[in-house]
């Protein structure tokens, strides 16, 4: 049990190849942490420096008071899950996951036990003398769990752990992932690329792109408060609509709509981006209208998408699945300015 | 097994039409040729098998396909002939006691070698591997004078070996290892690099030093590659000739098969039926051997070159 604090991480390969630039990130005791981003991005390089797979170039990483940057892998307290699973394919699922008890030369008995506990928990009873090239994906997926649990480490690293599991899978181990996080009350570090998992696993979620954490966050906050155009257009599916804009005079003022801005902001080009759900058939009190151009219509059941032309800029508008449209119609659709992001030209950054 | 592959090779197309004519000509030239090739090595194989089970008389007197038809005639006296003389027991235990030794030293020190050149870090690796691999191109015959030499100025000479109570063909199994050092170390190298990295990792962090890694996953994956490398290994050891010339001379105790079939050659102009039964003897070995290791042999090489 321990936190875990990157202070000031470098991973450097050459003197022009920095993977990962000035990392700094606190990672609560008992948390469970999301790195998210596209692929490339370093996350998995920040997750390897800390399992010591990878050597810090520069900067500290401590799990609880103790700097590990020089310390083994093995010393470290830490299990990882790989995106493989790495099983080794030539022993039973039982032998798995005592591998890495056998490791520290604990007594038969104690790695017994400490295998039936986690193959109880994980529902791998039954399964004990299989290879692994016998079980499903997701019992596969188990196993590796299960090896990483024995352990009892102080944190639990998982590298896009769910990724080669089918979709239905996916979503029940996401589930089976924070019941064990809530029942093993353990720091757990999670890798992924999937923006979906990080927003319904993750106590907090840390981006990247291009080597560089760009906001952490709870899920809540990230949504609503994305710090710059780059977490904007990475949370959230649809994609948030953006538009380039001028200021002038308390508004911004786009090819197809112009809306009154909540906070005054200095006169000036830039980006105001809106998600497709403050976009709706609801003209409320005080909303801006804005005129679209039906291109697409994408019926879900629950929600309808609108793909079209407001102006000369491209938007997404959920609107109600009842609503009868067409693609190639013409709709009055409300904004809700509640939700209004502007985005500076120059930095990116959020201003609003 | 030739089932599976009519299966598989099953045409698609429809019954007469032009494609399936194409294909089926195509297929029959393909069977004709393997065939063809099949029937080139198997026929003098069979002659001499044959030949080994005839008696003396027959032999001299009518060709060995003539004993395929009745009157029947086959006898052991050929093989209880070829036992009792000329050192043959001696020489197949000697052919054991320099190919065993000659395949398990390089196998096993090429399995180490090979380890360190692909999972471990340590500076100029890729180009001690490179001069290494190196040593594949350098051919045979030139080595013999400076290692001669050397054994001769060390004492790794069969009579001496002896008298300081050495087996005597320890400069043999040397030689054999030096030999097949390279091409074993490369294969191997080839076949470790190619397993999945994330395995390393795992068991790195799951605590396990090198030793730990090389002999409970490196050795248990790669029993395909050592299989195949091992019966490469062998098959080439217990043909081999020159080298054993070379290192051991001819004094028939310690000489291996190959070296008394020579002899056997030389002497025996006339006992034609005893080189028969021989030579089939020394066959006879390598055959088993391949056959026993031959679905890791196939599964070997696939794995090594193309991925694990």
């Amino acid at each position: 049990m321990a936190s875990v604090t990157y202070d000031h991480v470098v991973k450097r390969y050459t003197a022009d190849l920095t993977v990962v630039k000035d990392f700094n990130v606190e990672i609560k005791d008992k948390e469970f942490m999301v790195l998210v981003g596209p692929s490339g991005c370093g996350k998995s390089t920040v997750l390897r420096m800390l399992a010591g797979l990878e050597a810090i170039t520069e900067g500290q990483i401590r799990i609880g008071d103790r700097v590990v940057n020089n310390v083994a892998a093995k010393d470290r307290d830490i299990a990882m899950v790989f995106q493989s699973y790495a099983l080794y394919p030539h022993m039973s699922v039982y032998d798995n996951m005592a591998f890495p008890l056998q490791m520290q030369h604990l007594k038969k008995p104690d790695i017994d036990k400490r295998v039936r506990d986690a193959a109880r928990i994980l529902g791998l009873d039954n399964f004990l003398q299989r290879k692994p090239r016998a079980l499903s994906g997701g019992q596969r997926q188990r196993v590796a769990l299960g090896r990483a649990i024995v352990r009892s480490p102080k944190v639990f690293l998982l590298d896009e752990p769910l990724s080669n599991l089918d979709a239905k899978l996916r979503g029940q181990t996401r589930i089976q992932l924070q019941k064990l996080h809530r029942d093993l009350e353990t720091t757990f570090i999670y890798v992924t690329h999937d923006q979906v998992e990080a927003m319904t696993m993750g106590d907090r979620i840390g981006i990247m792109n291009a080597g560089i954490l760009q906001q952490v966050g709870t899920p809540g906050e990230i949504y609503d408060h994305p710090a710059n155009l780059f977490v904007a257009g990475f949370i959230g599916s649809p994609t948030m609509n953006f538009v380039p804009a001028t200021v002038s005079n308390g508004s911004a003022k786009a090819s197809g709509l112009e809306v009154k801005l909540p906070k005054p902001l200095p006169p000036g080009k830039g980006t105001l981006g809106f998600r497709p759900e403050a976009v709706t058939d609801r003209t409320v009190e005080g909303s801006t209208a804005m005129d679209m151009k039906v291109d697409f219509v994408e019926r879900l059941g629950s929600d309808q998408f609108l793909y079209g032309q407001v102006g000369t800029d491209q938007v997404t508008a959920r609107v109600d699945p009842r609503m009868a449209v067409q693609p190639g119609d013409k709709v009055k659709l409300g904004l809700d300015t509640r939700g209004l992001h502007f985005f500076d030209s120059v930095s990116e950054k959020a201003l609003l | 097994m030739s089932v599976a592959i009519a299966t598989r090779a099953e045409s698609t197309a429809a019954r007469w039409s032009v494609r399936w004519i194409v294909q089926r000509i195509q297929r029959s030239l393909l069977h004709v040729a393997v065939l063809g090739l099949t029937l080139v090595w198997i026929v003098p194989t069979l002659g001499l098998l044959v030949s080994s089970f005839r008696p003396t008389a027959s032999i001299l007197t009518t060709g060995w396909w003539t004993a395929l038809s009745p009157p029947y005639q086959f006898t052991l006296q050929n093989f209880q002939d070829m036992l009792a003389q000329s050192n043959m027991g001696t020489a197949i235990f000697n052919s054991f006691m320099v190919s065993i030794p000659s395949t398990v030293i390089p196998v096993t020190v090429a399995a180490f070698a090979a380890y360190a050149f692909a999972w471990m870090k340590f500076p100029a690796r890729d180009w001690i591997f490179l001069a290494f691999v190196g040593l594949l191109a350098v051919p045979l015959q030139l080595t013999f004078v400076p290692v001669l030499s050397f054994f001769v100025a060390h004492g790794i000479l069969p009579d001496n070996l002896i008298s300081i109570g050495l087996p005597p063909w320890v400069g043999l199994w040397l030689a054999h290892s030096g030999y097949g050092l390279p091409f074993s170390t490369y294969l191997l190298a080839n076949f470790f690099r190619n397993l999945p990295s994330d395995l390393f990792e795992s068991a790195e962090i799951d605590g396990a030093g090198p030793l730990t890694v090389f002999f409970r996953i490196v050795l248990p994956l790669s029993v395909p590659a050592l299989a195949s490398l091992v019966i490469f290994q062998f098959l080439w050891v217990w043909n081999d000739l020159l080298v054993a010339l070379i290192y051991v001379g001819g004094a028939p105790e310690v000489a291996p098969l190959t070296v008394n079939l020579a002899d056997l050659t030389n002497s025996l102009g006339q006992g034609y039926q005893l080189l028969t039964a021989a030579a089939f003897f020394s066959m006879i070995i390598p055959l088993v051997v391949f056959l026993s290791l031959q679905r890791y042999f196939v599964r070997g090489i696939l794995a090594g070159s193309v991925k694990g």
